[in-house]
């Protein structure tokens, strides 16, 4: 099975260098409060990671598509926002 | 920016585009805004081109669009996990000019149609955010708020066409955020083969083409559709399924559209083919029941941002378009009468959408989320009885026919009883009427 990164690669992007478009509003939430981390299982870039009961975050992949606000709905700790004007991923296709 | 507008367009998909071809070609002021560096560059969809919804914009629109292939023949397969039932509708007819539908590439359709729009004279700005929405003291909308220093651009009115995600319309209020429930998450590919495997494996010549939904197993339970277009020399490959089965079923839609290209049917016809892009999506697909208010004191929303999709039919750039162009021509009368965009004046956009077919399909189809939803057998039992039954009545084995239609029915009735079939039926029947 193909890895998601690999697939990423084939995207274009260009990169906010450290401004990230989307935030957690609070970590702790997603470390001790949330029982699921939908959004590590759900994100169909592999933006959100949670390794050894820590929620991680890396949005240079990101598609931009809104599924971590929207799967985050009991919490809301998703501050979701699109990227700076021309940043962030450039379809090609579409 | 100093000077006003008539409109200000936020979004330049197809229904931002229509919106604004159709205003700036009736000669108003108009100011087009997009998050994007191009057109296109943020915009992810199958894609088919209904034709007729553009054709009622730009007449003559295929002398210069970029066009993929005019669809010919259209697949629906039921799939079970190493099979599938088909049904196919081919016909000559739709090999004649004018075709129906097309194939295209957003990114590069999106440019075109944005060529268009500045060519009848709009004012397009790319790679600009819009922040917020202005207002007046009486809570008019009168402009929006730019991510620059004194990015304040004031219109008459604004036309939100910002897409599914319309983050300008959920902060101003306008309307709530998406729900998980009311939404598929899509994944796609784009797979290059030479144009001659691509021809060959689809039995297609010249600019004809092919498209298959598919439907069953490839979901997993899971409320949706996969596709499968073909372009002149590529491929678009792609699953969505509610967000809210996702997340129930923790699904990994990259994984779930690994599994889908892995299916014995569905393998020969990438076999060998580069994909060159992975792009994601959400749709709106909560229908008619989850539409927002849809116009007031000074704006108007379209498209994807208002949620116009008829998930059934797999149509949403139409309805984009429609709905932009039906905004437009909202405007147009107002402006031209000398009336002001107020909100009572502006319910002429909602009179307008009633009497076209956008309504009409979405009210015909307001139960379907819900009994799909709710009725998960017709997902995952119905697709599997139907393979078994092919595979049955196909299987030449000595067994003679009659005791094949008994052994096919006793499954169906073992699965979900009498009752339960003409329920069924009853439901099928009550979700689309």
């Amino acid at each position: 099975m193909i890895k998601v990164e690999e697939k990423l690669y084939q995207n274009r992007y260009r990169v906010d260098a450290g401004l990230s478009h989307i935030r957690i509003k609070n970590e702790d939430v997603c470390n001790s409060r949330c029982p699921t981390q939908q959004c590590a299982v759900c994100c169909p870039a592999g933006c959100w990671s949670f390794e050894a009961g820590k929620i991680g975050l890396i949005t240079d992949g990101c598609l931009e598509c809104g599924t971590c606000r929207v799967v985050c709905d009991e919490f809301k700790n998703v501050d979701w926002n699109y990227p700076r004007g021309g940043y962030g991923i450039l379809f090609k296709f579409g | 920016m100093s000077e006003k507008f008539d409109v200000i367009v936020v979004g330049a998909g197809p229904s931002g585009n229509a919106a604004a071809y159709t205003l700036a070609k009736a000669g108003l002021k108009v100011l087009q805004l997009e998050r994007g560096e191009y057109p296109g560059s943020k915009n992810v969809q199958g894609a088919i081109l209904y034709a007729d919804a553009l054709e009622r914009i730009i007449p003559d629109f295929r002398d210069s669009a970029p066009l993929e292939r005019h669809v010919i023949e259209q697949r629906m397969w039921v799939m079970d996990e190493r099979s599938f039932v088909g049904g196919h509708y081919r016909s000559e007819d739709f090999n004649k000019e004018p075709y129906n539908r097309y194939t295209i590439i957003r990114a590069r359709f999106d440019k075109w149609f944005s060529d268009q729009v500045q060519k009848v004279g709009a004012l397009v700005i790319c790679e600009m955010t819009v922040k917020a929405l202005l207002r007046n003291e009486q809570g008019r909308v009168i402009g929006v708020e730019v991510e620059r220093e004194d990015g304040k651009i004031y219109a008459d009115a604004v036309i939100l066409a910002d897409g599914v995600n319309s983050l300008v319309a959920t902060q101003g209020g306008l309307r709530q955020d998406i729900q998980a429930s009311n939404v598929a998450l899509a994944v796609k590919e784009m797979i290059f083969l030479p144009r001659e495997t691509v021809e060959a494996r689809f039995n297609l010549s010249g600019q004809a083409g092919v498209v298959i939904e598919l439907m069953g197993s490839i979901s997993e339970g899971m409320v949706g559709t996969g596709f499968l277009y073909t372009n002149k020399d590529s491929l678009a490959i792609g699953i969505g399924c509610m967000l809210s089965d996702m997340k129930a079923q923790r699904t990994t839609p990259t994984e779930l559209l690994e599994r889908m290209k892995a299916h014995p049917a569905i393998a020969p016809l990438i076999a060998g083919g580069e994909t060159r892009e992975y792009a994601a999506h959400l749709i709106p697909e909560g229908g008619y029941k989850a539409l927002p208010q849809l116009y007031g004191d000074g704006w108007l929303m379209v498209g994807d941002s208002a949620g116009f999709v008829n998930a059934v039919h797999r149509e949403g750039s139409n309805l984009a378009m429609t709905t932009g162009r039906l905004a437009a021509e909202t405007l147009i009368e107002l402006f031209q009468n000398g009336n002001e965009p107020s909100a009572a004046n502006l319910a002429r956009y909602k009179a307008k959408l009633d009497d076209s077919f956008v309504m009409k399909d979405l009210k015909k189809y307001r139960n379907i989320t819900d009994t799909l939803d709710k009725q998960r057998q017709f997902i995952g039992d119905y697709p599997n009885l139907l393979n078994q039954a092919a595979h049955t009545f196909l299987t030449v084995d000595g067994q003679d026919k009659q005791s094949k239609e008994k052994e096919i029915m006793a499954a169906f009735r073992e699965r979900r009883s009498l009752f339960g079939l003409l329920g069924d039926a009853y439901r099928l029947w009550r979700a689309t009427r």
